[in-house]
């Protein structure tokens, strides 16, 4: 008996594991549902875009001007070991688009916009906001969870577009300020290099991160528990879920666009 | 009318509705009564569709309320939660219109505002409080908002949970008599919870109470004093001593 115990635990922790799973798609699948179907909150979906996107720009921008500057330092110094030094702006430019961007302003919504929505979802839930919501004959999912959801995935690809430029003007202040690169050549490298595909990834990982944020937020808000240690735990939990969530997906769509 | 046969409750291992049975009449109101912790607002929620019995019957005119179109069912109602539950992004006239603003019962604008006002103003809220946001205004303020809210699509249906609690003793004689009026001007039906035995006698028509997960007493407000039951009468007299234990 003590020895299956462990596996008995194992087993419970599994099957919550997969439940979690199973729940989190029945939420994705009713949100889209509600997003397709009237009645629209048109104000509701503007406010969301507008703390989505426009008021995540400067800590998009931030995170990928000093990011686009770090790595065209560290291309250059670690090109120099095998007189590589001149794929600075390849590099730069295909790193940013194709990974460190999507990714940076992934993690970066996350921590932004996944924490404020579930604690905003979440202190309305304790609040009994929901409830009332309900009872003035209004659908909590299609009220907050769609307007919410459909916002990050038409505005972070644009964010991520943004970011993206950023990041590569960012190797390209540094390339040509301290590291002798010639301004004109820098762009044409970067622009030559870059292939379609290599931006249409960018913004596809963009549009999905951005979904994940926004649902881990509203389904950890949605299912606090009471009181405010509810509201902890849910704002805890979201960012947790929706930064390994975006990774994970990185990873996969990674494969999808450039191994197959 | 609602009628509630045999409802059952159970939040984990703590069993809060054990086999609850109450009818109210249309264009009737009952009041709720019992001991803080008893399960009472958990009814009023059970009623809703907010919290899901486990077991029993809940119907309204006839039909099962978990059955047929919920939208329907919950454009006949209207609800002040114990706590106000306002919306806090939004101002205290869009909390007060909000289901005159979006819906099926969508107006204009300016319309909506001026049954908003007209609404805080039965409450004794003075047009000035319209544009500010709930978290600006004081705990028995928020409250009244939430009650010009839960009234201000004039439903059939209304449930109060605890109007007065918090109000001043005129405030208080103010929402008595603005929920005595809804019931008799309006033929509407209303369910209060209260804690202040003015208000029972000021709001009900019947009278029930809750305890030990079961409606303990119920029956015309006039009979109230004269029940018999001695939980009622400790309950009534306010004393610690009798069959509810006071110190648990
Ligand atoms: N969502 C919930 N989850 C777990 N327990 C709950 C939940 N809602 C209510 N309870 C429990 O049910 C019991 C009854 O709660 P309820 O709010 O109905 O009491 P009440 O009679 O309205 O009391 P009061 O007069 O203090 O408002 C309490 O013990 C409470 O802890
Ligand atoms: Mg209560």
């Amino acid at each position: 008996m003590i020895l299956l115990s462990p596996l008995g635990a194992l087993g419970r922790t599994s099957l919550g594991f997969l439940a979690s799973i199973g729940r989190v798609a029945l939420f994705a699948l009713a949100t889209l549902r509600h997003m397709v179907s009237p009645p629209f909150y048109g104000r509701e979906f503007a406010v969301a875009l507008l703390n989505i996107g426009w008021l995540s720009l400067p800590v998009v921008g931030l995170t990928a001007i000093f990011t686009g500057a770090a790595l065209a330092l560290q291309i250059y110094a670690g090109g120099a070991r095998f007189n590589a030094e001149a794929v600075v702006p390849q590099i730069v430019a295909i790193g940013m688009v194709r990974e460190l961007g999507p990714v940076l302003v992934g993690l970066m919504i996350a921590a932004r916009v996944t924490s404020s929505i579930a604690a905003e979802i979440a202190t309305m839930k304790v609040t009994e906001q929901i409830d009332a919501l309900v009872t003035l004959s209004t659908n909590p999912m299609k009220y907050l969870t769609a307007p919410r959801v459909l916002a990050a995935l038409l505005v972070v690809p644009c964010l991520v577009g943004v970011g993206d430029i950023i990041g590569i003007f960012g190797g390209y202040a540094v390339a040509t300020g301290s590291l002798g690169f010639n301004a004109a050549a820098y762009i044409k490298n970067t622009v030559d290099f870059l292939e379609p595909l290599d931006i249409i990834s960018s913004l596809v990982k963009g549009c999905v991160f951005g979904g994940i944020a926004a649902l881990m937020g509203c389904y950890y808000g949605m299912n606090s528990g009471r009181g405010a240690q509810g509201v902890g735990r849910a704002t805890k939990g979201s960012v947790e879920a929706a930064a390994v969530l975006i990774l994970a997906a990185n990873f996969l769509l990674t494969g999808i666009f450039f191994s197959l | 009318m609602i009628a509630l046969s045999d409802v059952h409750k159970t939040f984990g291992s703590n069993a809060v509705l054990k086999g609850v049975n109450l009818t109210i009449e249309s264009g009737t109101s009952m009041v709720i009564i019992g001991g803080s912790g008893t399960g009472k607002s958990v009814l009023l929620k059970s009623v809703l569709g907010l919290v899901h019995p486990d077991s029993g019957l809940i119907t309204l005119d006839g039909k099962d309320v978990t059955k047929g179109d919920r939208d329907a069912f919950l454009a006949r109602f209207g609800m002040l939660f114990q706590g106000g539950a306002l919306f806090d992004s939004l101002t205290v006239w869009q909390n007060v219109a909000f289901r005159l603003l979006r819906g099926s019962l969508k107006r204009p604008k300016s319309e909506a505002r001026e049954i908003a006002i007209e609404k805080l103003r039965r409450v004794g809220l003075k047009p000035d409080v319209a544009d500010r946001f709930p978290a600006e205004l004081s705990g028995g303020m928020q409250k009244r908002v939430g009650l010009a809210r839960a009234i201000a699509a004039e439903p059939e249906i209304i449930f109060f949970d605890e109007p007065t609690t918090g109000l001043d003793p005129i405030m208080s004689g103010v929402i008595n008599d603005l929920i005595r009026e809804i019931v008799v001007e309006m033929g509407a039906t209303a369910m209060t919870i209260t804690h202040d035995m003015t208000s029972v006698r000021a709001i009900a028509d019947h009278v029930a109470m809750l305890h030990g997960g079961v409606i303990q007493w119920t029956g015309p407000v006039k009979d109230m004093d004269q029940s018999g039951d001695p939980y009622l009468d400790q309950f009534i007299a306010g004393r610690a001593e009798g069959p509810i234990e006071a110190v648990r």
